[in-house]
């Protein structure tokens, strides 16, 4: 079935709108919207975003594809980001990469069978005084060991932490 | 001990509320400038000798008197975008003083006489954005912001902007295209933002810190702020340390405090006892110091002086068991996947040095490469829109220039200088 934005939504864009003298400015927060709304950037998404906003698909769509956080495909419940940038580099963030990979049997961009995780690498989280880092949905785990990120995937497993 | 300018949460730990802000003096900046002329209050803060601490220095009272002074719509963008490798200070402005940063865009709104302001915040701190936006409301509930501010007659309205995943994004014309809703493709400077900025309209866009040094310049004068930190590095600066130390983290010092002490005194010195072997001073564009550069004072000119740079001032440490091929091999990496893709020798120069690097790292360097990455270097320095490009140059060409020992044995040995190595890929 077509995606499609409630009358509540399209007053949330609306208001999302009034912050800016033009409609194409709110072509990020719109997709950020759309993204947490349907889960992630179909091209029926950008469909409904252009036509929120009165912009050609085009230009959506070029948009979402040329920011990284604006998931192209699906991802599971629990998108997992590992910074490898250099200061998390220097504290082990690559042996916790391939920790949760083993344990969770995937590789990067890979989303796991019961669409519970999805794992990625990704450039400087902006979190280096607290590297390793990783960023969990919306949240930052700080200060990470292969310990903590093994205790992490479990707790999320068993659903006892919200992110 | 250093005058706490920014970290004003290591003062009062509230201070994130607004009547703990306004104890320490708070909104009493913004409310002097109200009763000053706008043209008065950039000259305060020209006369003050800040400089933009996002990485370039520029004086920030000269960057906001090329605005024109007519009546056009214009425009103040905060740079929060914070993606510099290294850099994680402008969050914690954000997070524990938020006040100071927004009292400071209004100042800035009205020296400018910019109505509207835009704080662009890179999109995963969106939990950081959404505490930010309860102070930004609190702000207006008590008049600091929209119409009529303290009754006199400036309006300003403040909103907050999500980027989305692109570094590219913390370059000021690559901000003002993804604030328009585009992607961050810098613009050709000229017309420079003051003239042509956003949305067509006159625009200044300075750094998170830059700003939230603005309330007290103009509640306690230049004067005051001049007689911090060496002539011209005027003031205090974050510096972040991360990498190879004991206590990583921020520290807001006098602006010219040594690297030594930065990382001795205040980062708790290196891991495990270990010898320092590079540091990078100023996020990972700025090029690489050793050992020997350590009393260096960590300030906008000395390290010019020094063929480097203070850029964000986010100091990376890495210790006697680093590859620096290796170490390098993951920092081209990221500029080859941060490039826009907008001109070629950036597009097609960073992913080739990347190339490189990983080959001479994994024991498949060939004679020449070396020569050959000082030749990419040529083709990129200076042949491009933005300074992405340049920024990759000053991060590879300061490696070799400094290890090129390394690079040398790799190729010839085909393996590492060190053994029991960090791994930041193997």
């Amino acid at each position: 079935m077509a995606l499609r934005f409630t009358e509540q939504d399209l007053k949330e864009i609306e208001a999302i709108c009034h912050r800016y003298p033009d409609r194409k400015a709110a072509t990020l927060p719109t997709l950020h919207f759309a993204q947490k709304k349907f889960g992630y950037i179909s091209d029926d998404a950008v469909r409904v975003v252009a036509e929120s906003l009165g912009l050609p698909v085009a230009h959506v769509l070029g948009v979402a594809t040329f920011y990284t956080m604006y998931n192209k495909k699906p991802v599971g419940k629990y998108h997992i980001q590992v910074c490898t940038n250099i200061s998390c580099a220097l504290l082990g963030s690559r042996e916790i990469f391939r920790h949760l990979s083993r344990k969770l049997g995937i590789k990067a961009g890979e989303t796991t069978e019961d669409n519970l995780f999805t794992l990625q690498e990704v450039q400087c989280l902006g979190s280096c005084g607290t590297a390793p880092t990783i960023q969990i949905n919306e949240k930052y785990f700080e200060n990470m060991t292969v310990e903590k990120v093994d205790k992490l995937v479990e707790s999320l497993k068993k659903g006892e932490i919200d992110v | 001990m250093s005058e706490y300018v920014l970290f004003k949460h290591l003062i009062d730990p509230e201070v994130r509320e607004l009547d703990h802000y306004t104890q320490l003096g708070g909104y009493e900046g913004l409310k002097k400038a109200l009763k000053m002329e706008p043209v008065a209050v950039v000259e305060e803060v020209k006369k003050s000798n800040l400089r933009g601490r996002g990485g370039a220095g520029f004086p920030t009272g000269l960057k906001w008197s090329f605005m024109p002074k007519d009546d056009r719509q214009k425009y103040f963008v905060c740079n929060a975008d914070e993606g510099e490798p290294g850099t994680f200070k402008d969050r914690y402005i954000m997070s524990e003083n938020p006040h100071q940063l927004i009292e400071g865009m209004v100042i800035g709104g009205f020296a400018m006489g910019a109505t509207v302001g835009y704080i662009y915040i890179r999109g995963e701190f969106k939990f950081i954005a959404d505490e930010f936006q309860k102070a930004v409301d609190k702000a207006y509930e008590a008049g600091y912001l929209g119409k009529n501010i303290l009754g006199s007659g400036f309006d300003f309205d403040l909103y907050l902007h999500l980027g989305a995943g692109a570094y590219i994004c913390g370059e000021e014309t690559g901000l003002i295209q993804s604030l328009e809703g585009h992607t961050g493709k810098p613009r050709l400077k000229p017309p420079f933002p003051a003239q042509v900025g956003v949305f067509g309209q006159p625009t200044t866009v300075n750094n998170v810190e830059t700003i939230a040094c603005v309330p007290d310049i103009i509640r306690k004068g230049a004067g005051w702020f001049l007689t911090i930190g060496p002539d011209r590095n005027n003031g205090t600066k974050i510096y972040g340390v991360s990498g190879h130390v004991n206590n990583p983290g921020v520290f807001e010092l006098p602006m010219g405090t040594s690297l030594r002490e930065i990382i001795f005194e205040h980062a708790g010195g290196i891991l495990d006892g270990k010898k320092v072997k590079a540091i990078i001073p100023g996020g990972s564009s700025a090029p690489v110091l050793g050992p020997e550069h350590l009393d260096i004072a960590m300030d906008f000119d000395s390290l010019k002086e020094a063929g480097s740079m203070l850029g964000s001032g986010a100091i990376i440490v890495m210790h006697e068991d680093t590859c620096i091929v290796e170490a390098f091999a993951r920092l081209a990496e990221f500029y080859a996947h941060e490039s826009c893709g907008q001109c070629t020798p950036c597009r097609e120069g960073t992913p080739w040095m990347a190339r490189i690097i990983r080959n001479i790292e994994n024991g498949d360097g060939r004679e020449g490469d070396i020569e050959l990455l000082y030749d990419i270097c040529t083709k990129i320095i200076g042949r491009t829109v933005c300074p992405l490009g340049d920024a990759a140059v000053f991060c590879i060409k300061g490696a070799l220039d400094r290890f090129r020992d390394e690079f040398e044995y790799h190729i010839q040995h085909k393996k590492c200088l060190v053994e029991n190595k960090v791994a930041i890929y193997g």
